[in-house]
């Protein structure tokens, strides 16, 4: 179903301001910068994007090796050398050995695409720079075969980025920014709801306590996300754990079952374990 | 009415530019932006603040823009925003009556009669907040001490309501400014260690390349690595013995977690000022002296030097010989302190104190001028300039 408005999905719960973020860049033809907590959606709104305005989708995933340049294309020279070896026709029209690059490939979208360009801040600190006339102009040149690559229709960018690692001035003025923060309990509550529409509300209360309670353990060197919760309902359900378990009436079942689906890190499991073993000795001669 | 705003977030420190103003136009006039304060707020948000720590400012900046304007950003919306409605009769409650109105329930109606009201007056303006006629004579301004005639309640909708989501203040914990401390370490952290990364040259990876060269038929093929081993080293000054020892703490632990990032790292206690000496193990300043033309002679200039310290004493401490609080000094320390920047001219000086006091301080003032203006509050904004600095 295609729509001129991003409202959020069916799947995916977006805030007012991230709405607004969104359709503006949408309006605008300019990219939009997502930043957040890991977990909190940012590479799944591209695709729900793309889904919900009913517009093909390409993804880019940065690593800290990825050069701008193969967004565009790559020139295969090894490829070449060897079919020259080997006395390959083909050798000799250049062209065949141009590789495209997912931005070449939205340019070339016979209808306006969503482009993710996921985790920019993993690349090197020039790569947003090296993009910056690409993106704007929406066009590039390929010196091999002296051609002129424009966007037939201006895609739609989303990029995401997970630290403060600074980008360039330059970079950020062109975009829209939006920062997803930490979903509230009323939001994660509609987050929980469109991934597990039968949960039963009671369920779904205990387990939205336990998590923020974890969550607020003082020291966690990483604290579980959307994504952990919505991991640990999956493992709730499929153990059928009865909510009553989750309720802590005492600070002697103060742990929650199955929480190693929420804490990842064999420090924080420690650390948790230990408050709670703490927990319950106070509890005990009070 | 933008442009005001414009130079309030300039003015406030924030780096907004002229192309995202022209992009922010750009938007209201293609109406991605409804007719509520609330959608402004958004979209202005998301076309001028690129920077989360940014965010909390920004919104200090707009609640005291817009909760001054809200006459006339009403009439650049056209009609009048019902939030902006809720907000003036919120503005006028305390918290108890709130609750008191909330018990008798009932929102909507009262915001007819006050729309009505409104609309009967000729000159709204006349009077900024207080639109509705002055207290005691009109029915509705008269609700501070006559809940029965307002009916507030729909907790929901309240907390939705434009003028609250700037207020709110949910960016506060991103904010960069504040200082430093437990809570903002780890990102204190990581910047410390980009920079100390930083400077890493490509270097030819000589095996690599014979290697590649060789399966590429010998056709050159050159191979390059990242140098190592950064190459930054810095000289850590710490005023300690004071009331600046929980700050200089936590610049220690920030800088020793990272050690193993620099290619040297350096410590140095002094106390108030630099003077002819100082100490590398506090429980033995007395005994264990390093003479600061050591220092001066022992460490290249291509070390960075970062001293730590809130730089408040009597400004004689730092100008005339004979002025340390501890010591009978024979030169003045902004003699030492200058033969130390000599040495290293690539030096900050972060300070605890907050920066708007610094100016009351003289002998900050001193110091800051023996710095040349390198001085940088200890806070994560702070830290980043100061790091700027030293490149
Ligand atoms: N607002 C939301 N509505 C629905 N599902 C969400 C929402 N936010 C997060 N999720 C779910 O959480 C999971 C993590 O989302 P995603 O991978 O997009 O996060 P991310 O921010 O890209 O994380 P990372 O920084 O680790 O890459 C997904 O399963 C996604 O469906
Ligand atoms: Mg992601």
């Amino acid at each position: 179903m295609a729509n001129s408005k991003f409202t959020g999905t069916s799947t995916y719960v977006a805030t007012d301001d991230l709405m607004m973020a969104v359709n503006a860049a949408v309006t605008l033809e300019r990219p939009i910068l997502v930043k957040g907590e890991p977990g909190t959606g940012k590479t799944q709104l591209a695709i729900e994007v793309a889904n919900s305005l009913g517009k093909p989708l390409y993804e880019w995933h940065i690593k800290s090796t990825t050069k701008a340049q193969q967004g565009l294309y790559e020139y295969d020279a090894v490829a070449r050398l060897r079919d020259s070896q080997l006395g390959d026709d083909r050798v000799h029209d250049i062209s065949n050995y141009i590789v495209r690059g997912k931005v070449w490939e939205a340019f070339e979208s016979g209808e306006q695409p969503v482009l993710l360009i996921d985790e920019v801040d993993k690349a090197d600190i020039e790569f947003p720079n090296d993009l910056l006339r690409e993106l704007d102009r929406m066009e590039f040149y390929v010196y091999e075969t002296k051609r002129l690559i424009k966007a037939v229709h201006r895609p739609v960018i989303v990029i995401t980025s997970n630290n403060e690692k600074e980008l360039p001035d330059a970079f950020l003025r062109r975009c829209f920014f939006h920062y997803i923060k930490f979903p509230d309990k009323e939001t994660m509550q509609r987050i929980v709801d469109v991934h597990f529409p039968k949960l039963k509300k009671d369920l779904l209360g205990e387990a939205l306590n336990a998590f923020y309670k974890v969550r607020d353990v003082p020291g966690l060197k990483k604290k579980p996300s959307t994504s952990e919760l919505l991991d640990w309902i999956k493992l709730l359900l499929a153990e059928d754990i009865p909510p009553e378990a989750l309720r802590a009436k005492d600070s002697r079942t103060a742990i929650p079952p199955l929480y190693g689906a929420l804490l990842k890190n064999e420090q924080d499991v420690h650390l948790f374990e230990q408050l709670v073993f703490l927990d319950r000795r106070a509890g005990s001669n009070p | 009415m933008l442009i005001p705003f414009f130079y309030l977030l300039r003015d406030g420190g924030m780096k907004t530019s002229i192309t995202e103003l022209l992009t922010l136009l750009e938007a209201m006039q293609k109406g991605v932006a409804g007719q509520s304060v609330d959608d402004f707020y958004y979209l202005s948000r998301s076309c001028l603040v690129k920077d989360e720590s940014k965010l909390d400012r920004f919104d200090r900046i707009f609640a005291s823009y817009f909760n001054g304007v809200e006459d006339s950003f009403a009439d650049l919306m056209a009609d009048i925003p019902d939030e902006w409605l809720r907000r003036q009769a919120e503005l006028m409650l305390s918290d108890e009556e709130r609750a008191q109105i909330e018990a008798l329930g009932g929102f909507e109606e009262l915001m007819q009669a006050l729309q009505q009201r409104l609309e009967e007056q000729s000159e709204r303006h006349e009077g900024g907040n207080k639109w509705i006629g002055t207290a005691g004579t009109s029915p509705f301004g008269a609700y501070g001490y006559n809940p029965e005639g307002v009916r507030i309640g729909q907790q929901s909708s309240r907390n939705r309501s434009a003028a609250k989501v700037w207020d709110r203040r949910e960016y506060r914990n991103l904010d960069d400014s504040v200082e430093l401390g437990t809570r903002n370490i780890k990102i204190a952290l990581r910047r410390l260690r980009k920079f100390a990364r930083e400077g890493a040259a490509d270097q030819l990876d000589l095996e690599d390349t014979i290697d590649k060269t060789a399966r590429n038929a010998g056709l050159l093929d050159i191979r390059m690595v990242p140098e190592r081993h950064n190459a930054v080293k810095v000289l850590l000054c710490l005023d300690i013995g004071g009331s600046m020892d929980d700050h200089v703490r936590v610049c220690e632990e920030l800088f020793s977690a990272s050690r193993s990032e620099f290619k040297h790292l350096e410590y140095f206690y002094f106390h108030n000022f630099i003077y002819e000496s100082m100490w590398k193990d506090n429980r033995r300043r007395h005994a264990e002296r390093v003479p600061t033309v050591d220092i001066t002679h022992k460490y290249g200039s291509d070390y960075k030097l970062v001293f730590v310290g809130d730089a408040t004493m009597s400004p004689y401490e730092i100008v005339y010989a004979g002025g340390s609080v501890e010591h009978w000094n024979e030169e003045p320390g902004a003699v030492w302190i200058k033969r130390l920047l000599n040495t290293f001219p690539k030096a900050i000086w972060l300070n605890p104190e907050p920066q708007n006091r610094w100016d009351y301080t003289p002998s900050v003032k001193l110091t800051r001028e023996l710095m040349d203006d390198r001085m940088y509050p200890l806070t994560l904004a702070g830290l980043d300039d100061g790091i700027k600095g030293l490149h």
